[in-house]
């Protein structure tokens, strides 16, 4: 069980997620500029800024050199999970639907929030307890989950909406409270939360560690 | 802002909407469309507009 962690240029939680997935398996860094995924199993795309975000987060990294191989990886059915900037650069390659829009209050928000378990059936959370709400931080600035009605529609019946901030706790304003999505076909999922920084109780929770946990239970 | 311009004493503000601007400089305009969709917009949320002025007149 191998993971691969994509820096780019602006990359910020690339660390410690592939210190979180070393938790679970083994961890590799992967670049940017590279056209090769050394084998891995997962590929997580990490949080930060790539390439400064300049244009619309994600927009720049999603024509990184190594997203070809990433797009080619995901359409063969191989695991990709992206988180906050990685959830954006996701929805601008085309990997997940919808898109994410400044916060409703326009300002950056940084804080733990409680997340309801949606769908408990994806290789992502299949060993999570349905019933079991998650502590996880967000920590960003354009992370609102935007979908077109039909498409919105779309997502609800087919299970696709996986977390969901629980009652009150939409840091900012997704619609229908979404924090975490997956593709139609079940093997790319995108969150805003950071699970990697909710691995050890040091730090008040470990309860993003059962994503990472979950996943490498799918490909055992 | 909507709020902010009223506080200075500019009445009369019923809507603010703050877009981007991307000047570019480019020998062949007729492919500005399909830059928007590829890479300067996201069609799912934003809309664009194409102005183009000839000979250095920006």
């Amino acid at each position: 069980m191998k993971f691969g962690v994509i820096s780019f240029p602006g990359s910020c939680d690339d660390v410690d997620a592939r210190k979180a997935c070393e938790r679970v398996g083994e961890a590799v860094a992967l670049w940017h500029a590279d056209h090769d995924l050394a084998g891995v199993d997962v590929v997580v795309i990490p949080g930060g800024f790539s390439y400064g975000d300049y244009l619309r987060a994600g927009a720049i990294a999603r024509f990184a050199p190594i997203m070809t191989e990433v797009i080619e990886f995901a359409r063969q059915g191989g695991y990709v999970m992206g988180i906050c900037n990685g959830f954006q650069v996701c929805c601008e390659a085309g990997l997940l639907p919808g898109a994410l829009l400044t916060n409703v209050a326009r300002r950056f928000v940084c804080r733990q929030v409680t997340l309801e378990l949606v769908n408990a059936e994806t290789p992502f959370t299949r060993g999570l307890d349905p019933e079991e709400l998650l502590s996880i931080p967000v920590k960003h600035t354009t992370g609102r989950y935007y979908a077109p009605p039909e498409l919105l529609a779309r997502l609800h019946a087919g299970g696709q909406v996986v977390l969901r901030y629980a009652p009150g706790e939409n840091p900012n304003g997704s619609l229908d409270d979404i924090a975490g999505v997956i593709n139609e076909q079940g093997n790319v999922f995108g969150l805003m939360p950071h699970p990697e920084h909710a691995v050890d109780m040091l730090t008040g929770s470990a309860d993003g560690l059962g994503l990472f946990r979950s996943l490498a239970g799918a490909l055992v | 802002m909507a709020r902010a311009l009223p506080a200075l004493g500019f009445d009369g503000v019923s809507d603010v909407r703050v877009g981007r601007l991307i000047e570019l400089e480019v020998s062949d305009p007729a492919r500005l469309p399909e830059m928007c969709e590829r890479l300067l917009a996201n069609p799912l949320i934003e809309d664009y507009e194409v102005l183009v002025e000839r000979d250095g007149g920006g």
